[in-house]
């Protein structure tokens, strides 16, 4: 979108959160919470806080092997080195050796048994962070080193898996294949992605009295955190207070896998009593920590002369490194969305999980969603080029639709919008001439190739581990009528705060400057569960509502009896509160209730109904709806040197009714951009050892401000609206989008396609890298 | 040891710069200590944060300026690899230092009121960038807002809400003069030498800032063993990511001749100290494709410190500007003592790792020839990232012609082999021959027995081979003048 129509949409900016709103603020497009403390550097993450005069610094020794023994281990040097205070190896945890979430298999420290290179083996504590990271580097360690599967391929040949393969099936396969009018199979290798948030892994840790811990963490998940340390150091969970104000990004990189870096803090906080922080270097970072999982994906399907799919089988195969972490969910929800927007009449999608000596791979936004995703456009493409057809009819020609609208795992969709989404898009974007003009350069033209492609994602929203979708929320609104909002969420730069902060603003009718927003906190908010799923709003933000909603009617309550008014006459807007035809302000009334012993303060609490699902049968309802959207991209490749650039991408994305239309353009272009690196530039590369060679910037190339597509015209579905009672009618919006750089993935493929003319599809992988793409033009 | 002259040669154990109008000074100190960490935790001003130490984040962006006769020239770099020594003399920006109590800077309202900021965390650098563009801060001017941004990564927004808050801004002129007299009082007038017992390290570590050429000559002589220091660039990631402990730093930034550049009728000399981003517009002028590299190498505060000369000492396989100044066929000047020799180019890379430099000898000045009227000239860079990316393959071509025959090619390239070299076989091939696609493709093919890549994260050997000819193929397509790449066309309009 240029300036020009971005100001236009987000007309009311001028409202920024410490101003007065006069009317709702839900639906503004307000600034995001912090955005004043952001520009001055003052918004404070984990490192800004002031350090503790006895302040522990923390560094692991870390494995140099993917895959041994640990014969001997000798830390002499490392405990005689300057400045350290202690080292800690696996026995001297007092109870739990684990920081993983599902399975009890990631270990703070190994434990005999490395497998993967940057393992952590031991925790050195020292006086200053060169110190611990000197020391580090000084361990004499003996190990025994054993076969290690480094590869996708590595581990199949050796059927190494994390856990039974999951089949998901709809009719018989073979028998409608073999019918099948046309019949085409491939493969496609989609890469892994590291999230490189800004903001390093960090926490700090701090002993309290009574053996308490405090810990200060940047964590998508405070509550799992509390639970694993409580454990680690047997305590009981109520012992430990984890708090998080907000993170520098996470992008899912937050959700489990900062609990290393605050159990090791707590670890040596509980041990020598002093206060202890974890700021990991970005290196060891990238090494440590688990990334999108790499996919190997095999697709055999069969379609009609008008590239309706009659049977589909889709194979996955997923590097899930050497711990389960989620990887269950994760290539769960590959499956989930190996049907994106298309009705697939018979179906089996398989999907090995396989356990390789790597680190273990993780969340990453789309968790699963983008990689089940891929294959099937990209199973749509080669349809295209086998028939010849513009991709965008064969997209088309398989839409869900009346009729034919359940998907492979049972559910009905109900709420499809992506056809009237793709036609406004379509004729918005000027695709068809431009597709046009683009054939026609690419006949003139000599060396340079262009292609453009619409594709369209629908993404399941709920935690699909159903018991995750609950959240709660704690307000106390105090007598000079601010109000205080906590609850389950936590702040990555996605604007939650803001938008649950704009929803209780409007439950009580104040100005947001009323608000104060709070950090998340495991002692104000219990058991709450990751902030991720895209789930924020839709559960923080109706918990609050609820809990807004019950002081404000405890209120009304109280008012109405005492004015002898009715209930309906009382109404809270503006600042003030209508009593009948008396106007009071809000201020005055908390401080009447409070007079009148009305309690100002009440949790809320919010489970998403409806949902259902069965892991044994793959069927269900694991989804409350659909979030929905589309990308036009237009690129242009050098068949010289496989260099390729977006010109343009036009996006049209439903938020349904948006409660901050800022804040979730934001959150479509960020999610854009990132997913346009994970398809382009971000390459992970491992040796035959299994070390990360691409574990810094200069070597991991996120997309630059130049990487920009050219020109990017951005919008919200106007007539976007959730038909499921959400807070507001709104939509999650933080992965959708991340999928609609899949339309650049496909636009690379026309170009290189045009370049070669075969009648099948260029063998293109993931990222399409200059040399990716080179190297597909000769095949 | 140390000799006593030298120890004589150098004042105090402290140096002083400027801060939000305060003169700080620092003694006793880590000379390694970065910028980055004294303001975090020396100052506790943590509104510059770390996000890579290793400079190509951006989220520890500062300003620094220095003084030129009556004028500040400020500079955008990363703080989290630039020595505190370095700022010695020097005022300093950071993002605490734009908002006047509530009033913030017309930059943060706009980053504001666009949406610029999510997680906040690369923010404070990406103000800094900007700022240092609304007042015309080293590289910035004419320099497209994608490459004043180059230097700043951000994982949240795309992009596009900043770019809108640079272009709302307008330029301003900063009112520097309480700076400038406060820099003129703590102007050096000899050279620096701290000196601090490093009870971590175990050693003494030493720090010199020479003033002068034979200060600097005279330092090398009686240590030898120490390490040059031009813009810290690379050495900053030694001491932040290797940890290694360095006893003695000469720095080169306040050597006055090595930071000159003259632009002569034949050529262009350019001083060992001179930063990228000093030298951009000469050798623009020397050759579009010359800038055009320079662009492309590191970003702005990259180039901001980062010097052609500590370029070509380091000794890089891939060798940013190498491949194009063996191209174009520079020379440089070494100089031990007082003894200099001039040397071509190509001849100081003796094999990966390994440079024609003796001991406490050091690299004075490059020359570089201009090319002829109707020379064919191409530089190629290729890598994953057009910006901020380090080349997989980097190419440079000087092609003459007479009456349609190839007189002189000169063919070099980087990350071909392990360090930068030229394409003998490739060149051979060229010579005498007509000027024509055949000759092209067979010069092309000749690159097989000009070099064995290798395969690493940027690119496989056979990827390298294939597109090292492809750029030589692709030569004969753009000599209409017609250079279209992919960075050059729009979107069509359908």
């Amino acid at each position: 979108m240029d300036n020009a129509t971005r100001s236009d949409r987000l007309n009311g900016i001028q409202h920024s959160v410490a101003q007065t709103a006069s009317k709702s603020t839900v639906s503004e497009a307000l600034a995001h919470d912090s955005a004043v403390l952001h520009v001055r550097g003052q918004a404070t993450y984990v490192d800004d806080s002031p350090e503790a005069k006895k302040l522990l610094h923390l560094a692991f020794g870390m494995s140099q092997h993917a895959h041994a023994r640990i014969l001997s281990l000798d830390l002499t040097a490392v405990r005689s080195s300057p400045d350290v205070v202690a080292v800690f190896t696996a026995d001297d945890i007092p109870g739990e050796n684990n920081v993983g979430p599902v399975a009890k298999d990631d270990k703070l420290l190994a434990d005999g048994l490395v497998e993967f290179v940057g393992q952590p083996i031991f925790l050195v504590a020292a006086r200053s962070v060169l110190a611990a990271r000197i020391a580090a580097k000084l361990a004499v360690i003996e190990y025994e080193v054993l076969p290690a599967w480094i590869t996708i391929s590595d581990a199949r040949t050796a059927g190494s898996l994390i856990e039974a393969t999951q089949r998901m099936k709809r009719g018989e396969v073979d028998p409608e294949l073999a019918k099948s009018i046309h019949r085409i199979q491939g493969s496609i290798e989609i890469g892994g992605q590291e999230h490189f948030y800004l903001e390093g892994q960090v926490a700090v840790a701090t002993p309290t009295e009574n053996r308490g811990m405090y810990i200060l963490s940047s964590s998508q998940h405070p509550s799992e955190i509390q639970h694993l340390i409580a454990r680690m150091l047997c305590r009981n969970s109520a012992d430990v207070t984890v708090e998080v104000r907000r993170m520098g990004g996470a992008f899912g990189g937050k959700e489990t896998q900062a609990a290393l870096f605050a159990a090791a803090a707590a670890l040596v906080a509980d041990k020598t009593g002093q206060p202890a922080k974890f700021r990991c270097d970005r290196d060891d970072d990238m090494i440590v920590t688990g990334k999108r999982h790499d996919f190997l994906v095999d697709y055999d399907v069969g379609f009609d002369d008008r590239g309706c799919i009659d049977a589909i089988r889709l194979e996955f195969a997923s590097r899930c490194g050497a711990t389960l972490d989620l990887s269950s969910a994760i290539n769960d929800r590959a499956m989930f969305h190996a049907d994106n927007c298309y009705y697939l009449k018979t179906v089996e999608i398989i999907s090995h999980r396989l356990k390789t000596h790597t680190v273990s791979n993780t969340a990453f936004r789309g968790f699963g969603g983008p990689q089940g995703m891929m294959a099937i456009e990209r199973a749509m493409d080669a349809i295209a080029v086998h028939l010849e057809f513009d991709p965008l009819d064969v997209r088309i020609a398989n839409f869900y639709r009346s009729g034919r609208d359940v998907t492979p795992y049972g559910m009905k969709v109900e709420d499809f919008v992506v056809d009237q989404i793709v036609q406004e898009l379509r004729k918005s974007s000027a695709y068809d001439a431009r597709r046009a003009e683009i054939a026609k350069f690419n006949l003139e033209q000599g060396f340079l190739k262009r292609g453009i492609a619409l594709t369209p994602v629908k993404f399941g929203i709920s935690f699909t581990t159903t018991v995750l979708n609950q959240a709660g929320a704690l307000i106390h609104v105090y007598t000079d009528g601010s109000i205080q909002l906590n609850h389950g969420g936590t702040e990555m730069g996605q604007g939650l705060y803001i938008k649950v902060a704009q929803i209780v603003a409007d439950v009580f009718g104040v100005p947001l400057c009323k608000v104060r927003l709070t950090s998340a906190r495991t002692d104000k908010v219990p058991n709450t569960s990751a902030t991720a799923a895209s789930s924020g709003t839709d559960l923080n933000g109706m918990a609050a509502y609820n809990a807004a909603t019950t002081i404000r009617n405890r209120i009304a309550e109280f008012i109405a009896a005492r004015h002898q008014v009715e209930l309906e006459r009382i109404v809270f807007a503006n600042g003030q509160v209508m009593v009948g035809n008396e106007r009071h302000s809000f201020e005055e009334v908390c401080r009447i209730a409070y007079l009148g012993r009305v309690s100002l303060s009440s949790t809320g609490f919010y489970s998403t109904p409806k949902i259902h699902y069965d892991r044994a049968t793959h069927q269900g309802r694991p989804f409350l709806y659909f979030a929905y959207g589309a990308a036009v991209s237009e690129v242009v490749i050098d068949t010289f040197t496989g260099e390729s650039r977006v010109l343009r991408t036009d996006i049209l994305h439903d938020a349904g009714r948006s409660i901050n239309p800022a804040i979730d353009l934001g959150q479509v272009e960020g999610g854009f951009i990132q997913g346009m690196g994970w398809l382009t530039t971000e390459e992970l590369v491992y040796d035959s050892k299994g070390r990360l060679l691409t574990h810094s910037p200069s070597t991991y190339k996120i997309p630059c401000a130049s990487d920009r597509p050219v020109e990017m015209n951005i919008q919200l579905w106007k007539p976007g609206i959730n038909r499921e009672p959400t807070i507001h009618r709104s939509k999650a919006v933080g992965e959708p989008p991340l999928m609609l750089a899949i339309s650049v993935f496909s636009a690379i493929t026309q170009a290189i396609h045009s370049a070669t003319g075969s009648r099948t599809i260029p063998s293109l992988n993931a990222p399409a890298t200059p040399e990716r793409v080179l190297l597909s033009l000769d095949k | 040891m140390l000799n006593v002259a030298s120890r004589n040669q150098g004042t105090h154990n402290k140096i002083q710069f400027c801060l939000d109008g305060v003169i700080h000074g620092v003694s006793d100190f880590d000379p390694t200590l970065s910028l980055l960490d004294w303001l975090r935790f020396q100052a506790c001003r943590t509104g510059t944060k770390e996000g890579c130490a290793e400079g190509d984040c951006g989220s520890c962006t500062v300003l620094v300026g220095t003084l030129y006769d009556d004028r500040i020239l400020w500079r955008a770099v990363n703080a989290c690899i630039l020595f505190l020594p370095m700022v010695d003399g020097k005022a300093l920006i950071t993002v605490e230092s734009l908002a006047k109590q509530d009033d913030m800077h017309p930059l943060q309202k706009a980053m504001v009121e666009l949406h610029g900021s999510q997680c906040g965390f690369c923010t404070p650098g990406f103000i800094m960038s900007m700022y240092g563009r609304t007042i015309g801060a080293s590289g910035t001017c004419n320099a497209s807002l994608d490459d004043v941004l180059a230097g700043n990564l951000c994982r949240c927004t795309g992009y596009g809400p900043i770019i809108a808050a640079a272009n709302a801004i307008s330029l301003e002129q900063r009112d520097d003069a309480s700076d400038i007299t406060r820099l003129r009082s703590i102007a050096r007038k000899e050279m620096l030498h701290l000196i601090y017992d490093d009870p971590l390290a175990g050693i003494q570590r030493h720090w010199f800032t020479p003033t002068s050429v034979s200060q600097l000559s005279d330092l090398l002589l009686s240590h030898p063993d120490a390490r040059v220091v031009a813009g810290a660039t690379d050495v900053g990631l030694w001491v932040t990511k290797q940890h290694r402990m360095l006893d003695k730093i000469i720095y080169l930034g306040e050597v006055t001749e090595l930071n000159q550049l003259i632009e002569c009728e034949n050529e262009v000399v350019i001083g060992a100290g001179v930063r990228y981003n000093d030298a951009h517009a000469a050798l623009y002028r020397l050759h579009p494709d010359l800038g055009l590299l320079v662009r492309r190498i590191g970003a702005v505060q990259v180039r901001n410190a980062g010097t052609i000369g500590g370029n070509i000492a380091n000794g890089s396989p891939i060798g940013d500007m190498p491949p194009a100044l063996i191209a174009f066929e520079a020379s440089l000047t070494l100089r031990l003592g007082d003894v200099r020799r001039t040397i071509p180019l190509e001849k100081f890379f003796l094999e990966y790792g390994k440079q024609d430099r003796k001991t406490s000898e050091f690299i004075e000045s490059m020359s570089i020839p201009r090319p002829k009227n109707g020379d064919i000239i191409r530089i190629v860079k290729l890598s994953k990232r057009f910006d901020s990316d380090i080349s997989a393959v980097c190419s440079a071509m000087l092609i003459r012609l007479e009456a349609g025959r190839i007189v002189h090619a000169r063919i070099a390239f980087g990350g071909m082999a392990g360090i930068p070299k030229r394409a003998i076989h490739c060149e051979s091939q060229l010579i005498g021959s007509d000027w024509s696609a055949s000759t092209l493709e067979l010069a092309a093919q000749a690159l097989a027995k000009d070099f064995t890549p290798l395969t690493d994260v940027r690119g496989s050997a056979a990827y390298r081979l294939k597109v090292a000819g492809n750029l030589l193929r692709r030569l004969w397509l753009e000599q209409d003048g017609t250079r279209a790449t992919v960075f050059d066309v729009e979107a069509v309009h359908g």
